[in-house]
């Protein structure tokens, strides 16, 4: 954790991490179970995919009847159960937990459904491809009403100590150029900008495309600021880059792509960041749905009660109830963190120092904005203290001399007032 | 959270860990922390007090903060809210409002004015972050009103026998006028040969204090700096149309309550504005109403009033902030 420096008259810097050289990869061996995620809210009455049913490696499995949502099974073996997950604010997940046979077989119907690199087709990336490592955003690239004209590849990394999009444009560049001329061909968008840090450059040139650099400093490689920053594109309040016809993707989704249509494959391994109690951090590589119990064997670490176990970075991940949450297709890290390391968070009043004000990019005046959210102001907050123009980059709550939830109050509001909303349009 | 899901077939787990949202990290900044460091930047001035003024200074120091911290316990007891003696806040009211009272100030005197900072000033508008005035002035305010004459500081000090003229420069400036006060060198004033509360007349001590506030980023320098410049270029403009009734701007830099309350006063965090214009405003407002009050008021002293004025409008002067991104026109 990176604390405040004596001179607290600076702005706090807080670097991204660049690795120099390729990094050693630790694999983690294929575990005996393990548990696919779906976005799909658990519907029992309408499952499709049945228990002890045999799966391959790279299958895709549609869960739901009317329902074109699927996963990609990562390992090869039989389904042992199907059940709910209850993940963040109550979210409903479908949980579909695999047990692993000992001979591994590849399934082919990406390969026969895809051809070569030269026919890729925008259905057959929506249809097969939703579930790579580094989440494409392939509704959003297929969604007619968005008109997308402008793709971003992220080759720097969002949050801190995440290190994932640098490990593949290091590794694996070819990759990219493969997946940058898919997505060229499959979206015909050719206004696609490469977004790279300074350590990175010279890599990211090479693919030969638009190069823009971005600060090395938390939180400038978020969407929203490099939209404003870079492209010079604000985009409004409570609104995504999508909304405004850009699509944002990470450099991994864009080497899983490249990958896929080059081998004929489904992707299926994940590559994350490791951060261990004492802050060390190691680059791992394992198959998706991995319980993150298995990757602590690994490392030989045990966890103790009041530990926290995080799923991203420091500053927008999550974090889980269990030691069996598996790695997903998003996750770029796993943080354990000690008891005696967790700060302390306070219903202590807001004094009013500021420090929130100045190191806010979005400009919030987040001192009144906070006193709002404290009493449950939510509609208030959003009409006149610009809670929709937060960008959700966690800084405000990491300055907090009064340790206030400033950030997680803030989120709560959002989603309150989600829900009130969809609420009102349902009875309505 | 109900976990029905993956783990039935698994191991039951045996831990519970620590479940909630982001940001997981925290600069290790607190309120204590910002309190004792005040509490540090205060110490040279206060010392220097005692040096000068001994025991008497001790007493009033130590009954100052005392009593404070015993205010705020009775009134957290009473309102049966949580113990909050321990964030340091009522020390350091207490502490600073003995700087700027006289060595000689009587016992009852400065447990009244504790009791109106704490409970007056801060308590029943919330408690810490929610006072409108910053609670040591809103107290020294009533009770320099109130009782006059204890705050006269030549009257008061008038025991005290120095190497120094023991005169307090503002009260002499009202009274004798200009030449009265061509005595007091700049160095003078800033080693604190002049009469005033024990905490508010070494200035150098008070100076360094308030740049180690300001580099360790519990001050903001934009406030001190440009009250500092409110007053400076006043008193000039003053001096300047009329150099033999108006006073320079020195004197008024270095005597009275001016350097604590560029440092200790005016940047109270909840009674002042966090945007950079705002505080611009409110720092040379004060520094302005300064020296008006001193050149052509009825009161010796402006700080104290001067910053009652601009705590005021702190709010209004706040709302000219920058458009949050994305904002709709």
């Amino acid at each position: 954790m990176i604390k405040r420096s004596f001179i607290g008259l600076l702005k706090p810097r807080l670097e991204y991490g660049s690795i120099e050289d390729t990094p050693s990869l630790k694999q983690i061996p294929t575990s005996k179970e393990i548990t696919i995620l779906s976005n799909c809210p658990f519907d029992k009455k309408k499952l499709l995919l049945k228990k002890k049913a045999t799966v391959k490696t790279g299958q895709k499995l549609l869960l739901y009847k009317e329902s074109d949502e699927y996963i990609v099974s990562s390992v090869t073996g039989k389904v042992s159960s199907i059940s709910s997950y209850t993940g963040d604010f109550g979210r409903s997940y479908t949980a579909i937990a695999i047990e692993v046979a000992d001979e591994e077989e590849i399934d082919d119907e990406f390969k026969s459904a895809a051809g070569g690199p030269k026919d890729a087709f925008l259905e057959t990336v929506k249809n097969y491809l939703a579930f790579v490592p580094g989440n494409p955003p392939v509704k959003v690239l297929s969604d007619k009403d968005k008109s997308i004209n402008k793709i971003v590849v992220c080759c720097a990394d969002s949050d801190l100590l995440i290190t994932t999009n640098q490990y593949i444009v290091k590794s694996d560049i070819d990759a990219i150029k493969n997946g940058i001329s898919i997505l060229k061909t499959i979206t015909g968008i050719n206004d696609i900008i490469m977004v790279a840090s300074q350590s990175q450059m010279h890599e990211v040139s090479a693919t030969g495309e638009k190069v823009n650099q971005v600060n090395d400093t938390y939180p400038s490689a978020l969407p929203h600021l490099i939209m404003k920053d870079m492209l010079g594109k604000v985009v409004p309040a409570g609104k995504n880059p999508e909304d405004i016809g850009v699509c944002f993707i990470s450099a991994e989704a864009v080497a899983s792509i490249g990958n896929a249509f080059n081998s004929g494959q489904i992707p299926v391994t994940k590559i994350f960041t490791f951060v261990k109690k004492d802050g060390s951090k190691s680059l791992v590589s394992a198959r998706i749905g991995t319980p993150a119990s298995d990757i602590f064997k690994a490392f030989n670490i045990t966890l103790n009660e009041n530990d926290r176990i995080i799923f991203g970075g420091p500053m927008t991940g999550s974090s889980v109830y269990s030691e069996d949450h598996p790695v997903q297709p998003g996750t770029d890290a796993i943080i354990v963190q000690d008891k005696e390391d967790i700060p302390v968070i306070s219903d202590y009043p807001c004094i009013n120092c500021g420090d929130c004000i100045r190191v806010c990019p979005a400009n919030i005046q987040i001192n009144l904005l906070v006193r709002f959210l404290e009493a449950g102001q939510y509609q208030e907050a959003a009409d006149q203290y610009d809670l929709y123009s937060c960008i959700e980059c966690g800084l405000c709550t990491y300055v907090c001399v009064s340790n206030m939830p400033i950030f997680q109050y803030i989120r709560l509001a959002k989603y309150e007032l989600d829900r009130a909303n969809t609420a009102e349009a349902t009875n309505g | 959270m109900v976990d029905n899901n993956v783990a039935d077939n698994n191991i039951v787990d045996t831990n519970k860990f620590i479940v909630s949202h982001a940001t997981f990290w925290h600069d290790g900044s607190r309120i204590s922390l910002r309190n004792y460091n005040i509490a540090l930047a205060a110490l040279p001035a206060i010392l220097f007090g005692i040096i000068y003024y001994g025991m008497p200074a001790v007493g009033v120091i130590s009954l100052s903060i005392s009593s404070a911290i015993i205010w705020e316990f009775v009134f957290c007891r009473i309102t049966k809210r949580s113990n909050t003696i321990g964030d340091g806040n009522a020390a350091i009211i207490g502490m600073i409002f003995g700087m700027l009272l006289p060595a000689t100030a009587p016992w009852w005197l400065v447990i009244l004015g504790t009791f109106v900072a704490i409970i007056i000033g801060k308590q029943i508008y919330g408690g810490i972050g929610g006072n409108a005035f910053n609670p040591v002035v809103v107290a020294i305010a009533i009770v320099m009103i109130s009782w006059k004459d204890i705050f006269d500081f030549n009257e008061a000090l008038m025991n005290y026998d120095f190497d120094f003229a023991m005169i307090y420069p503002l009260a002499a400036l009202k009274h004798f006028g200009v030449s009265a006060v061509d005595s007091f060198s700049a160095g003078d004033l800033l080693m604190g040969k002049q009469s005033g509360g024990i905490g508010s007349t070494f200035g150098l001590g008070l100076i360094a204090g308030g740049i180690y506030l300001i580099i360790r980023g519990i001050i903001r320098w934009e406030i001190s700096l440009s009250f500092l410049a409110g007053i400076f270029i006043t008193a000039l403009i003053f001096n300047l149309t009329n150099s033999a009734h108006y006073a320079g701007p020195v004197v008024h830099l270095f005597a009275g309550y001016t350097l604590i309350g560029a440092f200790f006063l005016a940047t109270e965090d909840s009674s002042s504005p966090v945007n950079f214009i705002p505080m611009l405003i409110y720092g040379a407002g004060a520094g302005f109403l300064t020296v008006l009050i001193r050149n052509i008021g009825v009161y010796v002293d402006g700080v104290i009033f001067a910053i009652l004025i601009m705590n005021l409008v702190n709010p209004l002067l706040d709302k000219i902030c920058p458009k949050a991104i994305g904002k709709a026109a």
